[in-house]
């Protein structure tokens, strides 16, 4: 028992380091708590690889706080790089959010920084670095908030079920691949034999013109994941599928299931036959009880399920959402139970709808008022002959006021069932290779892949906040980003710009309450993470809209999300597919 | 440097002031004392049920065991900050020194051996390549080419070197331009003329690959080339790859074996088998047809103006 030090017999000479032990096995709580980042070696279905970890563990540990309490956080940086520690949906002061560049200058080797912050909310959390690709590595760990009263619904029982995915390639090698050949790690490419086979389905001229569409537009339809399971093994709380994390449980117990996706590039589809899961937490915010059968959830998102199992094992099914592969886990009143695993299911195809085209008998037109492009804080941030949108589309009945002052025209809230909104004629450069030339609300979506296996699919319209929001004021502006990128570069991007090509930051002005628009021009789903100040999902819940801070955009949607811009300074935002981030979707928010 | 100096002095300050006020923060080597007595809580129910990992390594601790000291920090005792270096808004000053949150625009680069293969024909026995490659990121980007074919039999051939600035001009297409050195390879005479490069490429609707370019040598000669490339993936590794080359020239340039109008085509069809992406062998066919004076050159030459080819090579790129 204990560490396993002195395992330089089992690694490789690459890894002369300490060997990782298997995570959530341990908890800190209580004040100050101490995380140290350092080297290890990781075993994966029994190779080794060279792991980032915080105290030794892949996740690292389970760390526990509490709400009303001071938090205090030492972090020591035993890497010979500079290293961070950001805490994922905690509202605190910038300064303690941990994003070097951003907010602070990063923890240097050999240092260590501590983290002090008053902890003002509950619910379930996680923390990583925001340095480079020490994520990638291993360097994430779930982050639970007790709550001062208690909570909403009833459980016995509580698991952390951290999902994440590892790679022995480095995080630059996997980059660099991407970089060379953009479909590097999709092994799921469409083939000749599935022409065939869908010209004697539904007849050769459709199978053409499907394939001519596709080809005009140079995109391809099987782009689910940018990595794969070519590379990936997938980790439910650091364990393989071969591995099985099990979760026990008395039967007639209410367990708790506190989903977090860690994974740097994959979007999870989570679902455990037999059991209907109770959705009760989005984001670590109570929201009114949803029952389903399968989630979907996107790298920094986490929900909250109860689940209700009887006395047997049960499968917790984590598929990717390209079918290319899945982590696996089992609930069980015993110790070495396992349930059968299911099938994966086949590959999706992208659709008409995530490329933004309009549906066929969707009614427009009326509906929408073309406004004239307004050259507005996007030209002042410097993106040249790009000035602002065009066809900036409101309701026609819509009475907000332009706030002027430079911004961008106000725009209606992306409720479900709202018209689509026609794409301006700027396609944002050559950094961008498509647009959503109609998009549209899809929130009660379930998502690609999703919703026709006969069972429940959570939908972002499904949720609703338990308390109502504390800001109802109507949004008095709205600022409006397109999520953008070019594929065959692998560069991604907001309105065509990296960030390196649009450094300066989008000004919330203090106190304002804003409505952040969202458009997918791209043919992935984003999950768009804010740092400092919570997202209300504007989901047609009024007051009870829910709140988050990260928020999946599918293809080709147009989203809403209402802000209070309570936080004064420099906050992060950006993809939270972390080679997004890192190639260049990522701003900075600054609220002044 | 002046402005780091001050920083660790304003640290130092605050830290001591911290202290003084007895905040639970520790600073310098008290710190890596303080290190060595953190608990790990065993939370009831909660996730105590690790079962053993597969493999060789024993069972995860699940007592507070597993989170047992460190060893001591090596090096220099740690620096301490934090709560002491409060953001001002915008202050551009303070975050000049800082490492950027995101590294989006780093260099890579490329090298591509697309066609690196033995042709095997009616009095041909050739060596053939086409290779490309690039320094740069996503906009900016320098290109090397060299295409070319030797016939071992009639020791004669011809070769190209290119070096080009690229710029994407929309989303898959880069403008190319910069310096090209044609070289004809022969047991007697090879004659070479430096010429300069404008072309275009990348991906054309229906994904075909293209590349064309003018050249334009000191006399003002005026030749070009395109090619056009599709893979078809028969499976995910086992792809056909119809390929048609074009070369054609606007004066003649006998010297050079080139005649006025199209000088030849090239139809391949090469079928490689990805082992890795990076490396694929392939075989092939490949039929060359030479047209008007240049023809007339190359029967003058020994060559045949119609040749049908089987090919067998290895695609690779690093």
């Amino acid at each position: 028992m204990g560490l396993l030090a002195g395992s330089a017999g089992i690694a490789p000479a690459y890894a002369q380091v300490p060997i990782a032990t298997v995570p959530a096995s341990a908890s800190l709580g209580g004040s100050p708590i101490d995380l140290v980042i350092e080297k290890v070696a990781l075993q994966v279905d029994g190779r080794i690889g060279g792991a980032v970890a915080m105290n030794r563990m892949v996740p690292g540990p389970l760390i526990r706080l509490r709400e009303g309490d001071d938090a205090i956080l030492r972090v020591t940086n035993r890497l010979s790089e500079i290293s961070s520690i950001h805490w994922h949906g905690l509202i605190l002061p910038p300064d303690m959010d941990g994003v070097p560049g951003v907010s602070f200058p990063g923890i240097r080797p050999g240092e260590t920084f501590v983290y002090r912050f008053p902890v003002r909310q509950s619910g379930t959390y996680w923390c990583h670095s925001h340095s480079g690709g020490q994520e990638l590595l291993g360097l994430y760990a779930p982050l639970i908030i007790d709550p001062i009263r208690p909570e909403p619904f009833r459980f016995d029982r509580d698991h952390v079920v951290m999902l994440s995915d590892w790679s022995f390639e480095q995080p630059e090698q996997i980059l660099a691949n991407l970089k060379k050949q953009a479909g590097y790690y999709n092994y799921q490419k469409r083939t000749v034999g599935e022409f065939f086979r869908d010209a004697r389905r539904d007849g050769v001229g459709a199978a053409i013109g499907d394939r001519m569409q596709w080809g005009q537009m140079l995109m391809d339809p099987t782009d689910f994941a940018d990595v794969t399971r070519a590379t990936y093994t997938y980790l439910m709380n650091g364990q393989t599928p071969t591995a099985n994390w099990t979760g026990l449980f008395r039967p007639g117990e209410a367990v708790r299931l506190r989903f977090i996706d860690a994974g740097a590039m994959t979007i999870f589809d989570v679902r455990i036959p037999d059991l209907k899961m109770t959705v009760v937490q989005v984001d670590g915010q109570n929201v009114q009880p949803v029952n389903v059968d399968e989630l979907r959830i996107g790298p920094g998102q986490t929900y909250d399920v109860v689940v209700r199992p009887g006395n047997r094992a049960y499968t917790v099914f984590a598929e990717t959402s390209d079918r290319s592969g899945h982590a696996r886990g089992t609930l069980a009143p015993q110790p070495g139970m396992s349930a059968a695993i299911p099938l994966r299911r086949p590959r999706p195809i992208r659709t008409m709808a995530d490329m933004g085209m309009e549906m066929a008998g969707m009614a427009m037109g009326g509906a929408l008022k073309e406004t004239s492009a307004r050259p507005g804080a996007q030209a002042a941030m410097g993106s040249g002959s790009h000035a602002g949108h065009g066809g900036m589309a409101m309701p026609a009945a819509g009475g907000s006021a332009m706030a002027g002052m430079g911004d961008r025209a106000v725009s209606g809230p992306g409720l479900p069932g709202s018209p689509a909104v026609a794409h301006g004629p700027d396609t944002h450069g050559v950094g961008n290779s498509s647009v959503a030339m109609m998009a549209r609300s899809r929130l009660d979506e379930p998502g690609a892949g999703l919703g026709s296996d006969g069972w429940r699919v959570l939908t972002y319209a499904d949720l609703r906040s338990v308390v109502p929001q504390a800001d109802r004021r109507e949004p008095s502006r709205a600022v409006e980003l397109h999520l953008t990128g070019n594929m065959e570069r692998y560069s991604w991007s907001f309105d065509g710009k990296k960030y390196s090509e649009a450094p300066t930051p989008i000004r919330f002005r203090y106190g304002e309450r804003l409505r952040l628009v969202l458009v997918n021009d791209t043919m992935m789903e984003h999950p768009i993470h804010l740092h400092g100040m919570w997202m209300e999902l504007e989901n047609g819940g009024g007051p009870n809209q829910p709140r988050l801070h990260t928020v999946a955009v599918k293809p080709g949607e147009r989203l809403t999300v209402a802000i209070t811009a309570d936080a004064p300074g420099r906050w992060a935002m950006h993809c939270h597919l972390l080679l997004h981030m890192e190639m260049g979707m990522f701003r900075v928010v600054e609220v002044a | 440097m002046n402005r780091t100096g001050r920083f660790i002095v304003l640290r130092v300050l605050v830290g001591a002031l911290a202290f003084s006020f007895a905040q639970p923060i520790v600073a310098g080597a008290a710190l890596a004392q303080a290190h060595s007595d953190h608990s790990a809580t065993g939370m009831p129910g909660m996730s105590g049920m690790t079962p053993p990992a597969t493999g060789t390594i024993p069972p995860p601790a699940t007592s507070p065991a597993a989170v047992q000291p460190a060893p001591s920090l090596p090096g220099p005792p740690p620096g301490f900050s934090g709560n002491t270096e409060v953001v001002k808004p915008s202050d551009p000053a303070k975050a000049a020194g800082w490492p950027s949150p995101v590294s989006d625009n780093a260099l890579q680069t490329f090298l591509l051996f697309d066609l690196f293969e033995f042709q095997h024909g009616a009095n041909v026995d050739a060596a053939r390549w086409d290779v490309l490659g690039w320094v740069g990121g996503d906009t900016e980007r320098i290109w090397f080419k060299s295409e070319g074919r030797y016939n071992g039999v009639l020791r004669a051939g011809e070769m190209d070197v290119q070096v080009l600035y690229g710029r994407l001009i929309s989303p898959f297409v880069d403008f190319q331009a910069g310096f090209r050195y044609e070289q004809q390879l022969s047991w007697d005479n090879g004659l070479g003329r430096p010429q300069a490069v404008v072309g275009v490429q990348g991906l054309v609707p229906y994904g075909m690959e293209l590349e064309a370019a003018i050249f334009v040598s000191q006399n003002g000669d005026v030749s070009g080339r395109a090619t056009l490339a599709q893979d078809f993936l028969l499976t995910q590794r086992l792809i056909l790859q119809p390929r048609f080359e074009i070369n054609g020239a606007v004066q003649s340039a006998t010297r050079y074996g080139v005649g006025a109008g199209v000088n030849d085509i090239e139809i391949g069809l090469r079928l490689r088998y990805e082992i890795v992406r990076e490396v694929a062998p392939y075989v092939g066919v490949s039929w060359l047809k030479s047209f008007g004076e240049t023809a007339n050159l190359r029967s003058v030459a020994g060559e045949s103006t119609s040749v049908f080819q089987l090919v067998a090579g290895i695609r690779m790129w690093f």
